[in-house]
């Protein structure tokens, strides 16, 4: 190995060494030609013309020229007067659990008037994939005290489960109600709240602020905030700077750690821009190609593992535009995380909350978190049933919109009564409603009994013997 | 480690390097990248330059760095102790990687894929002197409980057996035999390479004709795969493609499953690790997981391993063919390796074709489904390769390139339904899309095993599918009440056979799998649920009299009650639902 020495003293002895002027300035990219070999991936930090850093990235490098994203946006960048400096080694984030309770930007750096925290130890933001092997499965049902989530969608500590909503729809208040509300069932246990808003406005995030605060839990959080003034080009490192911290809390500090990052849709275009810029050939809608592996470098940073008591459990929020699921972001989401939480714009409308779609919507982790021990015993069963009962009442409802509800014939009509109450009495629920997993489970035999027990296919004889009747 | 400097980094574009100074690589060689000696291949060559896909993170890679040659093209080790473990995609063992690099897998470490330390029973079934040509069993290892490995004569050696160790324990590394060839003397150890890009030679390609029985009805009874035979499950997210795959791979009867999570999820193999090997093989008594290798690219890990994956999967189950094995082999998603192609060409600066695959795509999806088949091995024996892949069509849309493409070439297609899957109606294989090619050289098997009268009820059931399209039309038009009863009956039986028959759940005990015989019981049970009703409706007996006949419940809850192994319950059903429909004629005739 004595040959690699030489390579790795240069490097340090290069690293930091300054460039002044750039090549080209395009869009948030800033191109510089005949450095010295610049590493994939490098820091970088650009001092702008007043000498203000900003940190980059190198996105490509060669012999002849080295293109760096600039995170902090290239507004104020002239070609001449900026300057870059190499630093030699990837982006990293001092991490430490003093970071609860405070205020950053994207990139890590204080929002608000507190000191730098003391690092701990400082971690690459790109994180690294975890080894398959040392994952462990996840399994503890959290309840939520939403009907729908908790009877029909459980959510396990561990998973990333997103809600797929759309404009002017309440992801907000229900993300809100989550973290208000999660329990694990008869466990106080030891958690942190990291939260990363990306490219949304203020107000959203105050809001968020506030209800921390208001549950009194605001010391347990840690913001990572890129609003929708900041530079776009932000948003592309905050999540991941975020899960980094999140990653410290819970596999080295043990910490059960619920990370809410919105709004993904706006991390998503960011990423479009700038492979637009880059001139890369685009997959669908513009989108690049590598979209789904760059999502899933995100999503999988969400699990458990073998022997430490922490966990990452992912609430991502996403805007669905045109509330096309259909739509790249929703779809490739959709295809790396462990289920979802569709909204339905036609509920919201009827003033159901939260107007949670019951067909598509799906948590992937629930078949071994529920039943016997874990939520009830009839659990299984009687979701499958109310997911079954109530996807005939789609096709009832259509049934209906052509030859009209008179002409239905009686079961049908029962499966429209069914429908009905399902969506009033079980989805619905107040923004403050905190319903036990039994209290769930008991409506949902309730609004079952609009049908005849010969309809239910999906419960065995014996539950419906000891709840239906 | 090589020292071999072939050429220097000239830009590094993610997993993508150009290379420049390239003195005498090989196309397709295994080369090493950098002092943290990144695992790379190099896949194009040009004027003194190269294009390296990389196998690892290339961060901190930096123009100038050297590449270092290894001589040898991207190979798997073959050999006992495959089973068992999980690998990555260039056939790294991931429990040992976390040995060393913890939870987190780092770059530049590697270990061999084989233990080497391990001691293997080793017994010689060729004596010294003894001619041997190309895939001849020269020795056995009991590797698991259940798979006895032979082992094979590389296949490009010929000669006879100049020596050959005794019965023994050996590491994988010991010289075990040797063989006396026109070119000198070839040392034979337990293991042997192969390149990963190459199909490993057979005798002979065999029609197909025999059933891989899933225990999954759907699958069994309507779309068959036969042995050595290709299936693509494409489906949007959630409709059930992993899940039909893990049903697969635990029920079906192969001796061996080679499963690859190819960009897919890190708790979907965790999964895999944490449930087979507590699972029981119903076959042999024995823990699934010693029947199973595991491949995992997970979504989060290097998209160029994840295009190797594919074919180091195969390439370890072409081998235990050829000992006369039947493999089947799960790639959840091949649309992950597909786009995985699509990233590197992108990055190659290449003309893309349609929605930016490169224009190659349609070859290497057939490439990867050809070395499917049931074979005369070199061996003599006959051994099989099904290959079962997953396909994620953005947004559910199965016009798009890849779901299209891999239509052409292959000859079942297990379509997943959105609208079932939301219904949560599992499997969610839709009765109408779907087809196979096999089920007509499966029907003699068919015919023997369950009887001619299995085949008679299948096609009666899946035209009674098609007619109730038909019939839902006029409903959706004029409602249920303007059909006569014969035709009402035939939408409710249809709804019957859907919930009873198709309709399977997972994580039941009893419903988990059926056998062959289970199948057909069940299938006749409603095929003359059907026929009876007919008559009874002929002779005048309402349909809503036979709706409320209460047998349909026993017969809707069949599959959760009577287990495979009393099928004896199916005579008494059967003689409840006519002493039912007797019961009723003798009301209205
Ligand atoms: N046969 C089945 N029995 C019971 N549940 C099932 C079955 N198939 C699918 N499901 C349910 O559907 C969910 C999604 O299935 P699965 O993970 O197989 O989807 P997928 O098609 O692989 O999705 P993706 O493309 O996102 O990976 C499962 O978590 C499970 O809840
Ligand atoms: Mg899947």
């Amino acid at each position: 190995m004595s040959k690699d020495a030489p390579q790795i003293d240069e490097k340090r002895l290069l690293a930091g060494r300054e460039y002044v002027g750039v090549d080209r300035i395009d869009g948030p990219l800033v191109f510089i030609k005949n450095t010295h070999p610049v590493g994939y991936q490098e820091l970088v930090e650009c001092v702008d013309p007043a000498g203000k850093v900003r940190l980059g990235m190198v996105l490509d490098t060669s012999d002849e020229v080295v293109c760096v994203q600039v995170f902090e946006g290239t507004a104020g960048l002239n070609m001449p007067g900026t300057s870059a400096r190499f630093m030699g080694e990837p982006l990293t984030l001092g991490v430490t659990k003093e970071m609860l309770g405070r205020v950053f930007n994207g990139l890590g750096v204080p929002r608000d008037e507190g000191p730098v925290p003391v690092a701990t130890a400082e971690l690459d933001v790109n994180g690294r994939p975890i080894n398959p092997t040392s994952r462990a499965y996840p399994r503890d049902f959290i309840q939520t005290g939403i009907s729908v989530i908790d009877g029909m969608n459980t959510l396990i500590r561990g998973q990333k489960l997103p809600i797929f909503s759309g404009n002017g729809l309440p992801h907000n208040e229900l993300a809100a109600q989550i973290t208000r509300q999660a329990r694990i069932k008869g466990e106080a246990s030891d958690f942190a709240i990291v939260f990363a808003a990306m490219g949304v406005k203020n107000d959203v995030a105050q809001f968020f602020i506030r209800t921390f605060e208001e549950s009194g839990v605001l010391d347990k959080v840690a913001l990572f905030l890129s609003l929708a003034d900041d530079p776009s080009i932000e948003r592309i490192i905050t999540p991941k700077t975020a899960l980094t911290l999140a990653e410290h809390l819970a596999f080295d500090c043990d910490m059960h750690v619920l990370v809410i990052m919105t709004d993904m849709s706006n991390y998503c275009e960011s990423l479009r821009e700038i492979s637009t810029l880059r001139g890369e050939i685009p997959s669908r809608k513009g989108y690049p190609g590598y979209l789904y592996s760059n999502l899933a470098e995100i999503y999988e940073r969400a699990g458990m593992i073998k022997g430490r008591a922490g966990s990452i459990t992912q609430i991502p929020i996403l805007t669905m535009p045109n509330d096309d699921i259909s739509h790249p972001i929703p779809d490739l989401s959709g295809y790396i995380t462990e289920g979802q939480i569709v909204f339905e714009r036609e509920m919201h409308g009827r003033n159901l909350y939260p107007p949670v779609a019951g067909l598509p919507s799906l948590s992937r982790l629930m078949k071994d978190g529920i039943g016997d021990g874990m939520t009830r015993k009839d659990h299984p069963h009687l979701s499958s049933q109310l997911f079954a009962a109530y996807s005939y009442v789609k096709d009832v409802r259509n049934l209906a919109s052509v030859i009209g509800e008179e002409e239905l014939t009686p079961l049908d009509k029962q499966y429209m009564e069914f429908g009905e109450r399902f969506e009033r009495e079980f989805v619905n629920q107040k923004h403050d409603e905190n319903r036990s997993i039994e209290e769930t489970l008991d409506i949902g035999w309730s609004v079952l009994k609009a049908l005849p027990a010969e309809e239910l296919h999906r419960v065995t004889d014996e539950e419906i013997e000891e709840f239906f009747y | 480690m090589d020292t071999r400097i072939v050429g220097q980094v000239k830009r590094v574009n993610g997993p993508i390097i150009e290379a420049r100074g390239i003195t005498d690589a090989l196309m397709q060689e295994l080369v090493q990248v950098g002092e943290a000696r990144l695992t790379g291949e190099i896949i194009k060559l040009q004027d003194g330059e190269a294009i390296i896909q990389v196998y690892e993170d290339t961060t901190g890679i930096a123009p100038g760095h050297n590449i270092y040659g290894t001589g040898a093209p991207l190979s798997v080790e073959l050999g006992p102790g495959l089973i068992g473990t999980i690998y990555d995609g260039i056939q790294r063992p991931l429990e040992e990687l976390e040995q060393i690099s913890g939870i987190y897998i780092e770059k530049g470490i590697s270990r061999p894929s084989l233990n080497r330390e391990k001691i293997w029973p080793f017994v010689p079934l060729l004596k010294e002197g003894e001619p041997v040509e190309g895939g001849q069993v020269f020795a056995s290892v009991q590797e698991s409980q259940r798979i006895n490995h032979k082992l094979l004569i590389p296949p490009d050696v010929k000669g006879t057996i100049a020596s050959i160790k005794p019965e023994g324990e050996y590491t994988v590394e010991e010289e075990v035999a040797v063989v006396r060839t026109e070119k000198g003397d070839v040392p034979l150890r337990m293991y042997q390479r192969w390149p990963i890009r190459r199909p490993r030679p057979v005798k002979k390609r065999r029609p197909l004709e025999i059933p891989l029985l899933t225990g999954q009805r759907v699958i069994d009874a309507l779309f068959p795969l036969a042995k050595g035979g290709t299936v693509a499950i494409p489906g949007g997210f959630g409709t059930g493609k992993t899940m039909t795959q893990h049903a697969v791979a635990k029920w079906c009867d192969a001796d061996l499953i080679v499963y690859i999570g190819c960009g897919e999820r890190g708790n979907e193999m965790t999964d895999v690790l944490t449930e087979f090997p507590e699972l029981i093989d119903p076959r042999t008594g024995r823990s699934l997981m010693e029947r199973t290798i595991l491949i995992a690219n997970t979504s989060n890990m290097p998209v160029s391993a994840r295009e190797a994956s594919i074919y180091t999967g195969i390439t370890l189950a072409e081998y235990y063919r050829d000992m006369g094995l039947h493999v089947a082999i799960m790639a959840d998603s091949t649309s992950r390796w597909a786009e995985a192609l699509r990233e590197l060409s992108g990055r190659m600066e290449e003309m893309p074709a349609e929605e930016g695959f490169p224009a190659y795509l349609p070859t290497r999806i057939a490439e990867f489904y050809e070395r499917a088949g049931y074979m005369t091995c070199l061996c003599g024996e006959e051994g099989s390769v099904s290959v079962i892949g997953a396909v994620s069509p953005p947004g559910g849309d199965f016009s798009e390139p890849v779901t299209q493409h891999t239509k052409r070439f292959v000859r079942c297609f297990w379509a997943l339904d959105r609208q079932l899957a939301n219904a949560r109606h599992y499997p969610a294989i839709g009765w109408l899309e779907s087809y196979s090619e096999y089920t007509d050289d499966v029907s003699p098997f068919w015919a023997e095993k369950a009887g001619k009268e299995f085949l008679d009820n299948r096609r009666t059931i899946m035209e009674l599918l098609q007619k109730e399209v038909k019939l839902q039309q006029v409903i959706k038009l004029v409602g249920p009440d303007a059909l006569p009863d014969s035709q009402r009956f035939i939408t409710e039986v249809c709804t019957l056979f859907k919930n009873a028959f198709l309709q399977q759940n997972a994580f039941d005990d009893i419903d988990k799998y059926s056998t062959v015989e289970k199948q057909t019981r069940m299938l006749a049970v409603i095929v003359g649920y059907f026929d009876r009703g007919n008559e009874a409706i002929k002779a005048g007996v309402p349909l809503a009299k036979i709706h409320r006949m209460p047998v349909l419940q026993d017969i809707s809850k069949m599959k959760l009650t009577i287990p495979n192994d009393d099928p004896d319950q199916f005579d008494r059903l059967m003689l409840k639902m006519e002493r039912g429909f007797a019961k009723l004629e003798e009301l209205y005739v």
